[in-house]
Parts: structure tokens; sequence; C-alpha cells
């Protein structure tokens, strides 16, 4: 049986642009058709934006890599229109459990918080995933949206220009010349675009080898989360054990520094390692098996004139609290909307400047949550595996240490504060909702908050009065009148108000607050939009 | 405030038979035993302080750099 990651689903097929007399030039082209590539091609191409994917590949993610996708990237899958069936397909778990030596020390339940649509996260195989990303290009395709994937298309050089990006490319059958607008390079941590570029990518290795297997079991473990630190079967190490869809498990196994890559990868090396760890009796077959290093590190921008990176190819994290993908969405999140406004000619090119400012501000975030994980994990002096110990041993018998204990911060939305959109926060209202944050999702009767606010300029008003459509330098923000007896539960009331009696709320694209106030005041709200497009 | 003020003053009731409390704890144990148990200590009353600004200060006081900024 051929696995989905066996499949051609974009094979390589001649363009015509590769016929032409003359280099073809396009609004947007996206380099790589990862998780991060088409999403980015996806929010643009559903704005109307013609935009060309190319990929050196023709298939999904070999491997299930990236596995735990977390809410607010499923909730901008929801606006991309294919959050469903990701949702349907993975797997939600809530229970971990935390093993030191031979023995549990704890477990714990994330009792995620009510009243949102989408779940805390969920696992699900990378090139699932990718698949459902890329039939939510064909839909757009027969709806005539203007959007391409280009298969076994390998970007071989790169000219930047005041107005355009030129590129070279090479196909199975020979090179061509492609002109772009505009180029955002989601081409992975080792970034060819990057290279091509000669831009830095600066931070710190991490000395360590991760050997990563999906295996196939029937097998009644449950599905829960369990992390090893220091166990029997791995000692000195850490291992974890990940369920996926289709009987799928993720296993991870610290390896150390100093290892020979090809000889652990061997199945004769893997499989008595995996065996010891699932117990003498479980059978189970292995699909893929890689190992990996990462580092954790970032571009020093990640706006280079009219060239843009997302994903991996501008920051990379270690794997632990799933921060890789889950921030590359969010950083096309980010930039779609403002690139799709300066296209428009209805923003000034400086606002991709704030996608700089506004993505920078989460991959520090990021970084900083995944060094300490990765500090508690693999302890680098001896003193510190002497505390990560000690906090193991009372997490057993004590309930205050197990804050303490450090296996992965799952990613959570990152606030823009002090971004240069937002406007003051004018409402006493509560701290989550203040400028900056991400819009908290809130149930409303049959439906959910976000899927009311979509994707374009929104104006909520909870009990406050305001015109049903305001338009500020070209930019139409329409109202979403809502009070606080929509919503029985009382989300909307403790999430948007606190002890506030009314509240207006403008609202970005990507779904993050740009301004609040108690009342509809026509000045301050333009003033804000105009803020909220790089205008002031 | 005084509440965000580490005590650096003589505050220990018993002092000496707090300090014999501590060798008792250490008695007969290996360097490694003795690290581990000093480490569970450090971190069972750093829960009990709480306060992160006088956690710092008391990081900086243990590390003899008296008089910094503790903030």
């Amino acid at each position: 049986m051929n696995k989905i990651f066996e499949v051609p689903l974009y094979p390589y097929a001649r363009h015509a642009d590769q016929d032409a007399a003359a280099p073809v030039r396009r609004k947007v082209v996206v380099i790589g058709a990862g998780p991060i590539g088409l999403a980015a091609a996806i929010d643009l191409a559903q704005a109307g934006t013609e935009v060309v994917v190319l990929d050196d590949n023709d298939k999904v993610s070999f491997g299930s890599r990236a596995i735990c996708f977390a809410k607010r990237p499923l909730e901008i899958l929801d606006r991309l229109g294919c959050g469903q069936p990701m949702v349907d397909k993975g797997v939600q778990w809530n229970v971990g459990k935390v093993f030191f030596d031979d023995r549990q020390v704890y477990d714990f339940n994330l009792l995620p918080e009510e009243g949102h649509k989408r779940p805390a996260f969920i696992n699900l195989q990378q090139y699932y995933f990718e698949e459902y990303l890329v039939n939510r290009v064909r839909e757009l395709q027969e709806q005539g949206a203007p959007i391409e994937i280009r298969g076994r298309n390998k970007v071989s050089a790169i000219g930047t220009h005041p107005s355009h990006v030129t590129l070279e490319v090479d196909t199975p059958e020979g090179p061509y010349n492609l002109e772009a607008d505009w180029l955002i390079a989601c081409d992975g941590a080792g970034s060819p675009t990057r290279q091509m570029l000669g831009l830095d990518f600066v931070g710190r290795v991490f000395e360590d080898n991760f050997l990563i297997a999906d295996v196939i079991m029937e097998a009644d473990f449950p599905t829960e989360r369990w992390f090893w630190f220091d166990p029997p079967f791995n000692k000195g190490q850490s291992a974890l054990l990940h369920k996926q869809p289709d009987g799928v498990w993720r296993i991870d196994l610290q390896l150390g520094w100093d290892i020979d890559k090809e000889r652990e990868k061997r199945p004769e090396n893997v499989i008595p390692r995996l065996q010891a760890m699932l117990g003498e009796d479980v059978k189970f077959e292995l699909e893929w098996v890689s190992i990996y290093t990462f580092q954790c590190r970032r571009m020093e921008q990640f706006r280079h004139g009219r060239v843009l990176f997302a994903g991996d190819a501008a920051h990379q994290v270690s794997p632990f609290g799933a921060r890789g993908a889950n921030s590359g969405l969010q950083d096309t999140d980010n930039l779609c909307w403002k690139l799709q406004l300066v296209m428009d000619g209805k923003a000034p090119e400086s606002l991709l400047d704030s996608y700089d400012v506004e993505r920078i501000h989460g991959a520090d975030e990021n970084i900083l949550n995944s060094s300490r994980s990765t500090d508690f994990i693999t302890p680098k002096s001896e003193m510190s595996r002497v505390l990560r110990d000690a906090v193991l041993d009372l997490s057993e018998q004590y309930e205050f240490a197990r804050p303490l204990v450090n296996s992965g911060r799952l990613s959570v939305p990152c606030t823009y504060d002090g971004s240069p959109l937002n406007s003051a926060d004018a409402l006493n209202g509560p701290e989550r909702t203040r400028p900056g944050s991400s819009c908290p999702d809130v149930p409303l009767g049959d439906g959910f908050l976000l899927d009311e606010l979509g994707d374009k300029f929104t104006l909520l008003t909870i009990d406050a009065d305001a015109p049903d459509e305001i338009e500020e330098s070209g930019i139409k923000v329409t109202r979403l009148a809502l009070s606080i007896k929509d919503d029985k539960t009382l989300a909307l009331k403790d999430r948007y108000l606190g002890s506030a009696e009314s509240g207006v709320y403008l609202i970005r694209p990507d779904q993050h607050v740009a301004a609040r106030r108690p009342s509809f005041d026509e000045n301050p709200f333009r003033h804000a939009i105009r803020r909220a497009i790089g205008k002031e | 405030m005084i509440e965000d003020q580490l005590i650096l003053t003589a505050n220990l009731e018993r002092a000496d038979d707090f300090y014999a409390d501590l060798l008792a704890a250490h008695e007969d144990l290996s360097k490694a035993d003795s690290d581990a148990l000093n480490a569970r200590l450090v971190l069972v009353l750093a829960n009990h302080i709480g306060k992160r600004a006088i956690l710092k200060q008391a990081l900086a006081a243990a590390a003899l750099k008296t008089g910094e900024d503790s903030a």
C-alpha cells in the first residue's frame, strides 16, 4: 500500500511560463509547499491575489515530523477554510504522565478552558496536514482562484530589485526565469533562499541528537502524552510517546551528542530500543525513523525588501512545546493581510516592517520557551542536572514542584505588546484581550465568535452603539454587534468586558485586537484604523 | 515595601539548633546525596517564599553580590 507521503500530490507539469519569450511577472511567488507556504498561498488566494507556489519536491512531508497543532493555528485554518478535516482526523488528548527513572512521578489533566470551538491542540501527522492544505488549494482552483503549485520547480538563483524579484527555476525539463512582485520564502530550516541571499541565521545550536520514530502498533496504550526523564531503557536521556491518528505512535528518544547517526537509524539498532521502551510483548511496525539535531535561532530581520521569510526559514526552535509549525502559521497569518493591503495600494510598504516587529517578538518568545525546556530536559552542567532531578523527585510527593517540570511549554498565541499598530488601551477590560492580543473564542449560541470575525477589519461592539460600517483610508470596517446576553456562559463578558459595562473593539484581519474603548468614539477609532495599517 | 525586602539581619529562631539540624540532615550522606538534598531544600524554601523579587535578592546575596539592584 502506498502511504500518502509516497504519492506525488503535485507532480511536475510544464507551464506556459516556461515557454514565454520574456520572464513572466507574477504577483506573489511562494517558495516551499510545506505547511507554512501552503497556508500563505491559500490566505492570499482567498483574497483574490495571484499566487504561485514553487516546490523542489512533489510530495507531502516524508514521515510525521510536526505532529502537534495548537488551538490558535487551528483557528487560523478555519479562516483558511480547512480547519475541520484537520480536527476530524486529529487525535485529542488531555492527560499527560511524567516518568522519572523507573517510576511515574505524577500525571496531569490539561482541563482546557470551555467555550472555544477548537481544542487546546490536536496530534496530526504533518503529511495529513499538508494533504488537507493541498485539498484546499484544489478546491480554490475549482472555484477559479488564481493559485497554483508547481512541483519539482527548484529555485536556483534569486535577484532582488526595488520593484520586484527575479527567479531562476530548475525543472526536470530545464531551467526558466520568472519574476514576482513579492516573494515569500517558506523553504524550511535549511532555507536555500536565505543562503542564496547570503543572510544571517544566528543563535544557539544544541549539542544533542534525537531519534524520532513513527511506529504502528495495536496496543492499548491510552491516548495520553508520556514523557520520561532518565528512563531505564534510555539511561541519562529522555523519551516521549505521543499518539497520532491511524494507530501510529510517535516516539522521540534523546540520544546524546557523540553518536553515529547512520548506525543509530538502522532498524536493527532502533527496534531493540523501542522494544525495551514499549515492553517485550508489544508488536509494532516501524513506519519512519529520522535523527535530528535542533537549533534555537532566528534571522535578524524577516523582511528583506520584497523578500519575506516565514516559518522555519526565518526562525527555528527546539521541538519541545510544538512551537515550529504553530508559530509559522502565525507568521503568515500576520503577513498576508498586510501584504494584501500593500499590493492593493491601501497601506504603505512600511506596514510590512510591522511583520518584522510582531513576528520577531513571537519568535523570541518561542526561542526563550523552547530553550528553557531544552535546558530542563538536557541539563548542561552537573549542578543543573542535580537541580532538575531535585524538581522531579519533589514532584512525586509535592504538588508545588510540578509547575517546574518542563518537558515543553505548549505554544500559545503571541500577544503583540508594544506593536506600532496598537492603539493605547482605553478600556478597563481583561488583560487577555488588551491591544495586541489574539481574540479568544467565545460561544455564540450555535456558533462561535471567531467564525463571525472572519478575515476583515471588524468593529466588535458589546452592549455599545456604533455605525454598521465605517470607511477610513479605503478600509471598510464592518460592525459585529453583540450583547453579553448573546452568551449565556458569560465567556463574552469574562473575556472581553471584565468589570466594564460595554466595550468596542477594533479587530484586525488576523483576529488580533488593534484598539479597544468603552464606547464608539469616531475620531479615536479612525485614528486606530490608520494606525493599524501603518499610516500613523 | 517591606514584604518585598529580603531579610539579611538575624532572623532565625534558635540559630544554633537550626544549624545543627542542617548538619544532621547531611550526616552520612554521600557527596551526590548531599548535593541532591541541598537542591531539594533550596526548591522547598524558594516555594515557601514565592516572591520573585525576594528570590532575586536571595540569589544575589548568596552570590555575595550584596548592594546590587535586585528588581
